[in-house]
């Protein structure tokens, strides 16, 4: 079983090796690309399986016992985020066999795309704070390659932002870490957990501020999310799309997970400083997404409002709005990746990301618009698709616990959503051209076959419509979660004795 | 079953696209099917109901409270069968109406999956399934009004629909929410029955307020009214489904639905009476001097929404009788007209009442039809609407209070009603006949649904027992609570009622008279309407983007160096917050126990720091930096970390190396920063450093001895078989660390060199060859013999350091970077191409093989049942010399060496190809 923790995180890792190592011939690189990524999915849906039999699993590499060694540990919430991280690296990776050009196919795009996918399992899968601060210095650089590779000036631009300003939160994360190892002499989280209460507790939550912002700053919230918006549009669109699914949810993973196991000596302050800036990143995020006009622009906006809703369910800070935040989590995932695959292939067929060049999809590509409606919708939270699932629990937590305002908010947000929604609809779909045009002629490279764009957003969403009617065994995953991070007895306990 | 007829009809919309292949009339002909049979199998229920609810209830998200429970009373009854009796007819209708129009599988489909959502609306039997199909009403809505979707008129339309009606919606999901917590339950049945405590607790307002944004703006309520004329961009038969029919009425369907849990307070009637005359009088004010036949009746409808809320705010019982009976009234007589209006455009292309006559003889039937529509509209006797006038006009005369001005504003209405139903007979029907009409013959199904609607006015009109008993009477049941009875009659004697309905008569008379002169009237206060609720849409909207747009432009402007100063900004921010909430933490400063050497260091580093901010040369800064890096080293060296000191030398040397080797390419080193915006940034900088500085010496203060490192001096040899701790923790104690960071270097190798060789513009062919050229040239004869013989005394030397690591300084890293200078070496000495050959491999392939050595080397415990990365060991015996450990950390540091040495030089050689 323990086998299970470690290949998530080994076979991206042997797949990113393996087609590095290996010629650069297209074919090799693109079937390892998704045969890796279909093994991850294997690999990620046993370790699920087993935590949901076993509950929560552990193991300590190189066999030191914790505190000393390190240990992955997989909770319901880790073992979740493993899954969605890998179904979407099995989505894109098919996504971009049919999107991807040769040139960056040849240049090591396949393996910079699994060494990311190994950073993000890693996170999600350690129970080490410095080793958490490894993956994501894995993800970081992969990501970053991934971005910039291609060399487009826009590129570029949006890379140098990127890479800079999550540099900086890699420097806060690490002095944070320092200082905390300074001060409660050690780095398993578990043990952290034991040893925290130990330590001055205005330490401990002034560096609670840093894990705050080092992670705000991953999870693009306000007022440390320019980098997303100034570089999502920049690289090819199925690099945008698993960017937009996973990179921002590690932050907020990494904030969950550090602000239900160790940081909740003073839940009256810093839970209630996050709920304030999860409704001030929802409003800013939306509002930015109303003002663009061009396609991956406003999506990545959203993705920063929709981080306000996953972290609004910590700010709350009961079970329900915790589950809440991992159903949202789980739904946003999905959604949010097939937008930006649905903004690639409206590309491939209007030319251009700009809403005022892209004009009468709806008459060109029904299937399109079918996928795009029911996506835009879930994330507009419109019932019964996934997205009101997870709009509902929240705003049911917010009003037990009498958190008006915020609830307010998030009901608010949810209209300009789809308000901003209606815009990519109303220009890029229903506006009919000028003049009648043939259909434009696809260009060089574009000429693969469209089914494998179409066949992975069918499958997400039809995965987002399944979640909303059957929302009743994700709800439970989800409370379940919430359960065990709300209650860390039990996770502190399986990571000191081993997982044995 | 219940559920069962919802699938059907969702069902139906699955498949509507792909039966509109075999034509619109074929499909609409098989669509009408499905309503028509649930129409029939409610009627078979309507005893059932009349004995008591039928509730049925299938699990959907239990633990929420949320159920797929279906609730048919009286109340549900009328409205279902609205849902399916005159969807039917539009059904059918509409086949024949769009068959020329492109897109009919979507439009079906929309039409089918509304009737389904609306028959969910009324049947729901739980607030949050009732939510449901309450949106999708709204969201099909959006796609029918937006059919004409070339239109710039129609798109905008759609949207404001959904939009207006989505705000209400938002604030019914929060109503409801609130309600079902203070219920207890989100079930129906549950929150029906426990009306005194919702009525008596402190959220009842709010409650009641956000349940009233969300039946206001569905049913076209002052001030959100204004959505409705312009939805009649839709085509017709939708409009006289949705938006006269049904949709609009759901708001109605849920003020009646919860009038025994909200109603019966003074905030309750205030605010429906309110709203309600305020509807029914700006819908007179509307429609005078309109001349388009569908925006007289948008208009009137809005009036008979209003006259409906009015009435459920007076909550008496007759007042709910009333409402009950002017609901049917309206939707026989409206669906009629809409539908005729539809006829009247198909024929003639047009819908101006200034243009329209004579269409009479064309028309026999539809004309017979519109009369009778019309007469119930003006509330004629022997019609139904006659029977609904008379009953209004009784509850508003006995009105608990106000009843004078309560009449006063109904008469006004009725006239209103009395002046459009004159207008839609005689000016298109009658006078001679001038216009160009399709010679087509109306098509019987286009006639089928005005006639029998209109049909229903009469016969209910003459025959009110047919329906009083069994399907009003347990309805009114319903929305009061209590068993009551609805008795219809035609005729009450002569009585105050009778004389003000002639009264309405006359002046509805002289209404139509004066309709052209008021139009010209009504032209002149037109730029009034400037200042009504669409303007303030229009202002909110303009408004909204214009904020956007500020606050993006103001919080994503661009510049990185003012992104990283708010980031900074707000860690000191929220930092200095916590500090100041705990009332600052202990710091541990003991000056005493400085060293000499220590503050030696110390100076150095901080003024090569101050050396790197001032300086005016790249260079410079960057051997600043370097000694910044140097003066680190040098205090590993101090507390005991030789290998850490090794290493960083050694990466600070390749740095700054890396640092020349780039600095060429780069442009001019400018100056840009005002000295305003120094001085902010160094106060930045210096908060910053302040934080940090306080934060180490608070950790020091209540730092505990880090138990780690008596564990990892204990086992260190007697365990992991190494004598030099940190190399063990590199790659053994922390070896997942070391993985992670491996592939970190190699990732930086190869993705340098991947960015390098794919580049948009590259002109490597040209460039490759003059860079040959340049390596030629370069060669110097002294550096490449002095390199032929260094060269295999180095790589001894990288090789001894990498072995040796396990037990003194050294290791795979140090090793690999001494391999790699001295690749580099040979690169400035023979050229990067002869480097190449030697090397053999591809340095980003070397990366590769390091990390599947590391990655074999932890896999190999995985065979025995250990976990990953658990070192294995086997002694080699040398006889006297003693034994020689190996094992797979071994491996492991043989994978750092090979990551080490691909990564350096897939970044070193591309930059020294001078490409």
């Amino acid at each position: 079983m323990s086998v299970l923790l470690v290949l998530p995180i080994l076979l991206p890792l042997l797949t990113g090796a393996a087609t590095l190592v290996l010629r650069p011939s297209r074919l090799l690189q693109r079937t390892l690309g998704v045969a890796g990524a279909a093994a991850l999915m294997v690999a990620s849906l046993l370790l699920l399986a087993a935590v949901a039999k076993h509950g929560i699993i552990a193991t300590e590499l190189g066999n030191w016992p914790a505190p000393f060694g390190i240990t992955l540990v997989a909770d319901r919430f880790s073992a979740i985020m493993v899954v969605l991280a890998a179904l979407m690296g099995l989505a894109v990776a098919i996504y971009s066999l049919g999107s991807m050009d040769a040139g960056r196919e040849k240049e090591g795009y396949y393996p910079f795309y699994h060494f990311m996918l190994m950073g993000v399992c890693g996170v999600f899968l350690t129970g080490d704070l410095f080793n958490l601060y490894v993956w994501f210095e894995v993800m970081l650089i992969a990501s970053f390659v991934l971005m910039a590779l291609g060399g487009e000036r826009r590129q570029l631009e949006g890379a140098l932002k990127y890479v800079m300003i999550n540099l900086v939160s890699s420097l806060i994360f690490l002095a944070a870490i320092g200082i905390l190892y300074g001060a409660a002499g050690t780095l398993n989280m578990a043990d952290l957990a034991q040893q925290l209460p130990l330590v001055d507790p205005g330490l401990v939550t002034t560096l609670a501020m840093l894990f705050l912002v080092s992670f705000g700053i991953k999870s693009a919230i306000f007022p440390l999310f320019f980098w997303l918006p100034a570089s999502y549009h920049t690289p090819p669109v199925a690099v945008s799309a698993i960017f937009a699914g996973l990179l921002t949810k590690v932050g907020v993973y990494s904030l969950i997970r550090v602000f239900t196991l160790l940081f909740i000596q003073d839940v009256g302050f810093t839970h209630f400083l996050i709920l304030l800036l999860s409704g001030l990143t929802m409003l800013t995020g939306v509002l930015g997404a109303m003002s663009h006009d061009e396609f991956r622009r406003i999506l990545s906006f959203h993705i920063i409002s929709q981080v306000g809703y996953m972290i609004m369910g910590l700010g709350l800070y009961t079970p329900l709005a915790l589950a809440g935040s991992i159903f949202y989590i789980i739904h946003h995932i999905i959604v949010k990746t097939n937008l930006f695959l649905v903004s690639g292939v409206a590309h491939r067929l209007g030319g251009t990301y700009e809403l005022a060049g892209l004009r009468d999809l709806y008459r060109l590509a029904p299937g399109l618009s079918i996928l795009f409606v029911i996506s835009a919708f879930s994330l507009a939270g419109v019932p019964p698709l996934s997205g009101f699932w997870a709009k509902l629990i929240l705003l049911r937590a917010g009003l037990e616990t009498g958190e008006y305002l915020i609830v307010a908010v998030a009901l608010l947000v949810g209209l300009l959503t789809l308000f901003s929604m209606t815009k990519i609809w109303g220009k890029a779909f229903w506006q009919e051209p000028l003049q009648p045009q043939p259909m434009p002629h696809r260009t060089g490279g574009h000429r693969r076959p469209l089914y494998l764009l179409y066949l992975p957003m069918t499958a997400l969403a039809l995965l987002t419509v399944a979640i909303g009617l059957l929302a009743e065994p994700v709800f439970l995953f989800s409370m379940q979660a919430a359960e065990q991070l709300l209650d860390p007895a039990a996770y502190i306990e399986t990571v000191l004795r081993g997982g044995r | 079953m219940l559920l069962f007829s919802l699938v059907l009809i969702f069902a139906a919309a699955a498949l509507a696209p792909w039966l509109l292949r075999f034509g619109a009339v074929r499909a609409s002909t098989f669509l009408t099917f499905p309503p028509l049979v649930l129409t029939g199998y409610f009627l078979t229920l309507t005893d059932r109901v009349g004995a008591g609810a039928v509730v049925e209830s299938h699990p959907w998200v239990p633990a929420l409270g949320v159920n797929l429970t279906f609730y048919l009373d009286g109340l549900s009854l009328l409205f279902v069968l609205l849902v399916s009796g005159v969807g039917t007819l539009v059904f059918l209708y509409a086949g024949h109406y769009m068959r020329e129009e492109p897109q009919l599988g979507r439009f079906f489909f929309f039409l089918t999956f509304f009737m389904g959502s609306m028959l969910g609306l009324v049947l729901a039997g739980n607030l949050i399934t009732l939510f449901v199909f309450w949106e999708l009403t709204s969201i099909s809505s959006y796609f029918l009004i937006g059919y004409r979707h070339g239109e710039e008129e129609s798109r905008a339309a759609a949207l404001q629909a959904l939009l207006v009606t989505g705000l209400g919606g938002l604030a019914l999901l929060a109503g409801f929410l609130l309600l079902g917590q203070v219920a207890g339950s989100l079930e129906m049945s549950a929150v029906l029955g426990s009306g005194e405590v919702v009525r008596d607790h402190p959220l009842y307002l709010p409650i009641l307020l956000l349940v009233l944004a969300g039946a206001f703006t569905k049913s076209a309520q002052f001030p959100f009214h204004f959505w409705l004329p312009s939805a009649m961009a839709a085509p017709t038969p939708v409009s006289a489904y949705l938006h006269s029919v049904t949709m609009v009425k759901a708001g109605i369907y849920l003020l009646a639905r919860f009038s025994p849990v909200l109603g019966g307070t003074p905030p309750w009637q205030w605010s429906l009476i309110l709203a309600g005359a305020a509807t029914m009088l700006l819908g007179v004010v509307l429609a005078i001097g309109q001349n388009d036949l569908k925006r007289l009746l948008a208009y009137s409808t809005i009036n008979s929404l209003g006259i409906l809320v009015f009435l459920l705010g007076i909550d008496t019982e007759k007042a709910v009788h009333a409402a009950l009976v002017f609901l049917l009234v309206h939707a026989l007589y409206k669906g009629a007209l809409f539908l005729v209006a539809g006829i009247v455009d198909h024929q003639t292309g047009t819908r101006d009442i200034r243009q329209l006559r004579g269409l009479g003889r064309q028309l026999p039937l539809i004309t017979v039809a519109t009369a009778l529509a019309a007469l119930s509209m003006a509330g004629f006797p022997p019609l139904f609407g006659f029977i609904g006038k008379e009953t209004i006009y009784h509850v508003v005369l006995d009105a608990p209070s106000a009843a004078p001005l309560l009449t006063l504003l109904t008469v006004l209405a009725n006239v209103l009603l009395v002046a459009v139903a004159a207008l839609f007979v005689l000016k298109p029907f009658f006078g001679r006949p001038a216009m160009a009409v399709d010679p087509h013959p109306l098509p019987a199904a286009m006639t089928l649904g005005p006639v029998l609607l209109a049909a229903g006015g009469l016969v209910i009109g003459l025959l009110p027992w047919l329906i009083d008993e069994r399907l009003l009477t347990p309805a009114a049941s319903a929305v009061l609570a209590t068993p009551t009875q609805v008795e219809l009659a035609l005729w009450h004697g002569i009585n105050l009622n009778l004389l003000l309905s002639l009264l309405t008569f006359v002046l509805g008379a002289g209404a139509y008279l004066g309709w052209l002169r008021w139009g010209q009237m009504a032209a002149r206060w037109r730029p009034l309407a400037g200042w009504g609720p669409a303007t303030w849409y229009k202002w909110g909207l303009k408004g909204l983007t214009g904020t956007a747009a500020a606050q993006t432009r103001i919080l994503q402007h661009g510049y990185l160096s003012l992104y990283l100063l708010a980031i900074f900004v707000a860690t000191c921010g929220f930092a200095g917050l916590a500090l100041w909430r705990a009332g600052g933490v202990p710091l541990a400063l003991q000056l005493g126990d400085l060293q000499f050497f220590e503050a030696v260091i110390a100076l150095l580093i901080l003024a090569s720091a101050v050396v790197a901010i001032r300086s005016d040369s790249r260079l410079g800064a960057i051997v600043a930096m370097g000694v910044i890096g140097y003066g680190i080293a040098l205090i590993y060296i101090e507390f005991g970390a030789p290998d850490l000191a090794m290493t960083q030398f050694i990466i600070e040397t390749i740095t700054v190396i890396l640092f020349i080797l780039v600095i060429s390419r780069l442009p001019a080193y400018a100056e840009l920063s005002s000295r305003g915006s120094r001085l902010r940034d160094a106060l930045v900088a210096v908060a910053g450093g302040g934080l940090m500085t306080v934060l180490v010496l608070a950790a020091l203060a209540t730092g505990s001895e880090s138990r780690l490192a008596d564990f990892f001096a204990e086992t260190t040899y007697p365990e992991a078989h190494g004598r030099d701790i940190v190399n063990v923790i590199l790659v053994d104690f922390r070896a997942m660390d070391t993985l992670g960071e491996i592939t970190v270097l190699g990732l930086a190798g190869a993705g340098v060199a991947a960015l390098l060789r794919l580049r948009p513009t590259s002109k490597r062919g040209e460039n490759r060859h003059q860079s040959q050229e340049q390596e030629e040239m370069r060669q110097s004869l002294i550096l490449a013999t002095a390199t032929r013989y260094l060269m295999p005394m180095l790589l001894l030397l990288s090789l001894f350091l990498f072995l040796r690591g396990h037990y003194l300084p050294g290791g795979g890293f140090i090793g690999g970077l001494v391999a790699a200078a001295t690749f580099s070496l040979h690169a400035f000495a023979y050229g990067v191409k002869r480097t190449r050959q030697i090397l053999r491999l591809r340095p980003r392939t070397y990366i590769g093989l390091g990390l599947l050595l590391a990655l074999g080397s932890g896999l190999v415990s995985l065979v025995t049942g250990h976990p990953f990365l658990t070192g294995r060991w086997e002694a080699l015996q040398f006889g006297a010399m003693g034994e020689l450990q190996l094992g797979t950390p071994l491996a492991f540091d043989a994978g750092v060496f090979l990551v080490v040495i691909g990564a350096t030089l897939a970044i070193l050689l591309p930059l020294a190809e001078g490409d």
